[in-house]
């Protein structure tokens, strides 16, 4: 914690699904801007750049949030999950292959967000109702799918994470 | 090449076709690996950013970029000067209609004037975006503020404020003398109109608003550019036709085609609006200007504020009907607001108003008017949503008058084959009958409405039908037999949302493969022969057709290849089952490929076309919904979408698109439309106040796929991707008639409009 | 966005210090939500942003021994709707700290920061107002305590001197036989601005209404305290008579204007249902029912 003022580039130490991971920010830079433009994680989308759309969710210390409305220097010594983060070696994650397995996109821009936010829901509420869902994603904006298949494929993960 | 076939190959019995295997670019999509336009970052980039006119109309007196380009970080500055005159030829990157090129120059970057508020009047190269908004706040611009003009009426009152003087009304193809902002009547005519309302028993007689409302794509509009010392030109940005974007930009710019690069780039969405150039041709200028790559992307308030949405439009309905319900004659005035420059969408408009019925006798003037706001462009379906929205509406009029299914009354009218559309061509196959047919049968309309739970809450049910003509021209693709059997698939479209492979799906069905031994490439437009937009619906059906056809070139080689390996005829190999034969020779088709290839014979099939029978799309939506008469909310309960695909060639993105549409038709009944105050500035530019329906506000949208093949393609394709947005303003205000018992003229029928229309009616 | 200095302190003192030392362009924040958004769109001058989130003090959850609630001002608004204690407590409060923006920006955002970006619109707003919460602030000159109806002062601006932050919400216990309730209008059912916002709070006797306080949202400058609409109410049996008539009296004192979320005549005409639904809410919750399931 700084009980000064920063007023520079800083360096922040923080973990980035699952990884150590050291940058050089500037105060005014968001977490999303960090991600996509310093570490390369282009993932997580922007499709708004003031909290609207949801399309660059993450998972920060275990909650759901907009990448854009974070600045990157508050997240020294937290820890972040984007959606690179969530396939393995061993293969999908179980959400990315319901939406997969169900026609859950079409362009795909807004699909990082909804996966993470999705993640984060079931994380929490592995048996969540069509209502839960559909309120949950509320932050989230598809505009290719009118969301009957992306609530779908949340069910057919849910289901598939067992209770 | 011309195709003539008359009827598809085969409907049924299909291997590949109407299966649902995960899409190819699907993994990228889900695990954030897929690179979209904004995602590119290139050594020594440079960021640009755009300065755009507070004012809704202005005269510009003078620019001074003096400052701008004295600030450290700032590696170029340009204005309307430093692009050249490009002539006045029209242009027609995409689906919005065509457009003079010297005014899609003026409207990308100003020339004198702001037509809008958002219109560019310079632009800045930086190295990095903080300094480049830096930048912008130092250049200085001398505006003569001029009273803007903000609605068709407004604008072709006498005495109006004239956007551009040199302006002249094309009266149907002949140039009117006089200042004024109609840039276009158009009439379109077939039968005696006079005769048939005389015929008439009774006359419905209506008018009806839109508001503009955008696309609502979630990527934002950005292109990056990069020069070449040699004069040649790479460009990465976001949309539905590569070869589009180069085209417009050598057009603008004056350099080849042949110079130009464009990289196709994922595509985050675009529903028509990404058809044209914004960015491309600034980045362009700026990096030939500054000798390195730049970077431009819109935020999403000038994505609202200056790209093109769909026109806000006036509409004046006229019908006469007879007792038997027979609609004896009938005519429509359109007046659509192109925005601030000339073109529009308004011709697919005039087209598609009266297209749902069978008429004799019917009219159809079309009025395109410059207002100060954006210039328009098209969004799905373009223009047919809110013509068909009028006449949808009226016709429920007429059903209510006479005491008759809605559904029963589009079965008696309903437009078929040989009948005349409005512009005086005959209708070909198309699945009218079936479509409306499928909504009679459904379930949901056979099962009666179940009344609210509480007082303030009103049920209702509606329907509406939507036609759109669909859209064929130029497709390239080629299929590459590798060694091991798979199939590398090169085509020219972009890939909006799931139609790699759904023309892969065609090439596989062909050769009688594995769809997942296919694999689809779209090479940037260098690499793969011309193809066109990824729009009109086209892209399933003209690509797929051209992939279908590189299938039978590469068919017809492999057996010429086999026949020299085997030393038989070609003639004598048959190919079924997969199964390549002849006499004790047989072969799969990996095998084959083996064969071919161990003998040094390399197979590439390849075809370009431009098919030009699209055969139309009919969809009949069905809507219930609960008003509460207190606040004014209206919630959709149950939605039925049925349409015509011809042939489903992948059912989930076919049900994708049919949803999708849905939900944006549904967007644009209740909620979206652009709000401008006084003095011609968007208030509502975020997507906190432009509000798209997001998932709560929304059902499961039940998706019935009705296939009445289209006989112009080998297996039966009609595009799908637009007509589904055409039904669901009228549907819904039918419904909300039947719940509330009053009429809603305007759109979108949101809240503060449904109290007023109750207060209205309490009142009378 | 613009170039801005950062400061995370860990004590109150700290971060008045900073505040003081930077005049009026330090300003706190919590979730960022709205602020970190306003920074980049230069709709509010700020060149020193100070984190609150690691002073302890503005993150702590206190119950009383009076059934008082505080509440630090950057706890955020998932952990207030998520505390067991607080909803059964304050079902009203949680109808509105439940609906502050969509599922990613309750993860950040707080009551607290709701209250001092100060929106006219602000949902928050009068649910504290109407359980009578008091703003605990922390500046140069020690600490005070205001009462959040008289926080704002007019669209995005407050009560806050230089130097000045909110530390905490201190919400008293609600008397027995008594309830509240908040709701608000949006066209769409979520990710909205209120159009307009009603909170009501009755203490009851029976079927009497013994006092109430109402509160609107985006009908003035600022949220506001409809006192008439409680005079309209104290005696008055818990009918719908009653309620038409505190909507009346809303209505009176509401000064709705005309934008892009709703026509003045619209918010005018919500004034009076969302009044009497927030009313209805309220008395039932007295009753000892529950609405939206708290």
């Amino acid at each position: 914690m700084v009980a000064e003022l920063v007023t520079g580039k800083t360096l922040v130490s923080t973990t980035i699904n699952g990884e150590p991971v050291e940058f050089m920010c500037e105060p005014r830079e968001s977490l999303l801007e960090v991600l996509r433009d310093t570490l390369r994680l282009t993932g997580s989308k922007e499709g708004c750049n003031n909290g609207n759309c949801g399309a660059c969710s993450v998972i920060l210390d275990g909650r759901l949030v907009n990448s854009c409305c974070v600045l990157g220097i508050e997240i020294a010594g937290s820890e972040v999950t984007t959606i690179e983060g969530l396939a393995t070696a061993d293969g999908l994650h179980s959400v990315q292959e319901a939406f997969l397995e169900g026609a859950a996109l079409q362009c795909g821009i807004c699909t990082p967000g909804f996966i993470v936010a999705t993640k984060a829901l079931l994380d929490k509420n592995p048996n969540p109702t069509e209502t839960e869902i559909r309120y949950w994603l509320a932050g989230n904006l598809c505009r290719c799918t009118g969301y009957d298949k992306i609530v779908r494929a949340v069910q057919q993960a849910a289901s598939g994470t067992g209770t | 090449m011309a195709v003539t076939r008359d009827e598809p190959i085969k409907t049924d019995d299909f291997d590949v076709i109407g299966t649902s295997p995960v899409r190819h670019d699907g993994v990228d999509k889900v695990t954030g690996r897929a690179l979209y336009g904004a995602d590119i970052h290139l050594p020594g980039m440079a960021h640009g950013k755009v300065l755009r006119s507070p004012h809704a109309h202005a005269v510009i007196r003078a620019i001074d970029t003096s400052k701008a380009e004295a600030l450290p970080g700032v590696v170029a500055v340009i204005t309307g000067a430093d692009f050249p005159d490009p002539g006045e030829h029209m242009t027609q990157a995409g689906e919005g209609g065509a457009q003079s090129i010297i005014n899609k120059s003026a409207d990308i970057m100003a020339r004198g004037k702001a037509h809008y508020a958002g219109h560019p009047i310079a632009a800045v190269a930086a190295r990095d975006l903080p300094t480049a908004e830096a930048a912008l706040a130092l250049i200085e611009v001398d505006y003569e503020v001029l009273p803007p003009v903000m609605s068709a009426e407004a604008a072709m009152a006498a005495g109006a404020p004239i956007i551009m003087p040199d302006l002249r009304t094309d009266e149907d193809g002949a140039e009117l003398d006089g200042e004024t902002n109609v840039s276009e009547h158009s009439v379109a005519e077939e039968g005696d109109l006079a005769a048939g309302f005389a015929a008439a028993d009774f006359i419905i007689e209506t008018e009806y608003f839109t508001s503009p409302v955008h696309q609502g794509y979630i990527e934002p509009m950005n292109g990056t550019a990069w020069w070449r010392g040699d004069g040649t030109l790479d460009i990465w940005g976001s949309s539905q036709g590569h070869f589009g974007i180069r085209g417009e930009v050598s057009e603008l710019l004056l350099i080849p085609v042949s110079k130009i690069r464009v990289m196709p780039m994922e595509i985050g969405g675009g529903f028509g609006g990404k058809t044209t150039s914004y960015l491309e041709p600034l980045a362009a200028v700026l990096s030939r200007k500054s000798a390195r790559p730049v970077k431009m992307t819109m935020t999403r308030e000038e994505v609202l504020k200056a790209t093109g949405p769909t026109p806000g439009t006036r509409e004046k309905v006229k019908l006469g009907v007879s007792n038997a319900g027979k609609i004896t004659a009938a005519h429509v005035n359109l007046y659509f607001e192109a925005g601030g420059f000339p073109g529009s969408v308004l011709g697919a408009g005039v087209i598609t108003a009266l297209s749902p019925y069978a008429l004799e006798n019917m009219r159809v003037d079309g009025y395109e008017v410059l207002v100060n706001k954006t210039h328009t462009g098209a969004y799905r379906a373009p223009g047919a949503t809110m013509s068909e929205y009028a006449v949808e509406t009226a016709v429920d009029e007429a059903c209510e008058r006479l005491g008759m299914d809605p559904t029963e009354f589009r079965l008696l009218n309903a437009s078929q084959e040989g009948d005349l559309r409005v512009d005086g061509l005959p209708f070909p196959k198309m699945g009218t009958v079936e479509t409306t047919r499928a909504i009679q049968d459904s379930a949901h309309w056979r099962t009666p409405l179940e009344p609210a739970a509480e007082p303030h809450l009103r049920r209702g049910r509606g329907m509406a039908s939507g036609y759109w003509m669909n859209g064929g021209g130029m497709s390239s693709a080629q299929a590459i037999v590798n060694a091991d059997g798979t199939v590398t698939l090169r085509e020219g479209s972009m890939d909006i949302g799931g139609t790699r492979t759904s023309i892969a799906m065609q090439l596989a069905e062909t050769l009688g493969i594995d769809v997942l031994d296919v694999i689809p490439v779209v090479p940037d437009t260098d690499s793969i022969a011309f193809t066109g937009v990824t729009g009109g619906s086209r892209t399933t059906y003209a690509t797929g057709m051209a992939a279908q056809l590189a299938a039978e070139d590469v068919l017809r080689q492999m057996v010429a290849g086999l026949a020299e390996v085997w030393g038989v005829a070609a003639d004598d190999i048959a190919y079924e089952n997969s199964t390549f034969a002849a006499g004790d020779n047989a072969a799969s088709f990996k095998e084959a490929a083996a064969l071919l290839d161990d003998a040094d014979i390399l197979v590439t099939g390849k075809t370009s076309i431009a098919p030009t029978r699209p055969g139309p799309a009919i969809a009949v939506h069905a809507a219930d919904v609960e008003v509460d008469i207190e606040t004014g909310k209206v919630q959709i309960l149950r939605y039925t979408a049925a349409q015509d695909v011809g042939t489903a060639i992948y059912p989930p993105y076919v049900e994708g698109q049919i949803q999708g549409g849905a939900v944006q038709g549904i967007g644009w009944a209740l909620n979206e439309e652009y709000w401008y105050d006084d003095d011609g500035l968007l208030r509502n530019s975020t997507l906190l106040d432009y509000r798209m329906p997001t998932a709560p506000d929304v059902p499961m949208i039940d998706a019935v796929i009705v296939e009445v093949p289209n006989p112009g393609h080998p297996y039966g394709v009609r595009g799908v991707g637009e007509a589904p947005i055409v039904p669901p303003p009228a549907a819904i205000a039918n419904a909300i008639y039947d719940a509330i018992g009053i009429r809603l003229r305007t759109l979108p029928m949101s809240p503060p409009r449904i109290i007023a229309a109750l207060a209205n009616n309490t009142k009378e | 966005m613009r170039a801005i200095n950062y400061a995370a302190p860990t004590m109150v003192e700290d971060a008045v210090r900073i505040l003081r030392e930077n005049g009026a362009g330090a300003r706190i924040f919590a979730g960022g939500t709205d602020l970190i958004v306003q920074v980049r769109e230069n709709t509010r001058d700020v060149d020193v942003m100070v984190d609150a989130k690691g002073i302890e003090e503005l993150t702590r959850v206190e119950i009383g021994a009076d059934g008082s609630v505080t509440l630090g001002a950057a706890v955020p608004c998932y952990q207030i709707a998520g505390d067991d204690a607080i909803v059964a407590a304050f079902p009203g409060l949680i109808d509105a700290a439940g609906i502050i923006g969509g599922t990613a920006i309750q993860g950040r955002a707080s009551l607290g920061g709701n209250l001092c970006n100060s929106s006219p619109a602000a949902d928050g707003i009068p649910a504290l107002i109407v359980h009578g919460a008091t703003a605990n602030i922390a500046g140069p000159d020690g600490r005070r305590s205001v009462a959040v109806a008289d926080f704002c002062t007019g669209p995005g601006t407050n009560v806050l001197a230089a130097g000045e932050m909110l530390v905490s919400l201190t919400i008293p216990a609600l008397v027995p036989n008594s309830g509240a309730h908040y709701l608000r209008f949006t066209p769409r059912n979520e990710m909205d601005i209120a159009v307009v916002g009603a909170g009501a709070q009755v203490v009851l006797d029976g079927d009497t209404i013994v006092s109430a306080r109402i509160a609107l949202g985006a009908v003035a400058p600022t949220p506001m305290y409809a006192a008439a609409a409680d005079e309209a109410l104290a005696g008055q049996p818990a009918t719908e008579e009653s309620y038409e008539a505190a909507a009346a009296a809303a209505q009176n004192a509401a000064t709705p204007i005309t934008d892009m979320r709703g026509t003045a005549d619209f918010r005018n005409h919500l004034v009076a249902v969302l009044t009497k639904r927030a009313l209805r809410g309220a008395v039932e919750r007295a009753k000892g029912g529950a609405v939206n399931g708290r």
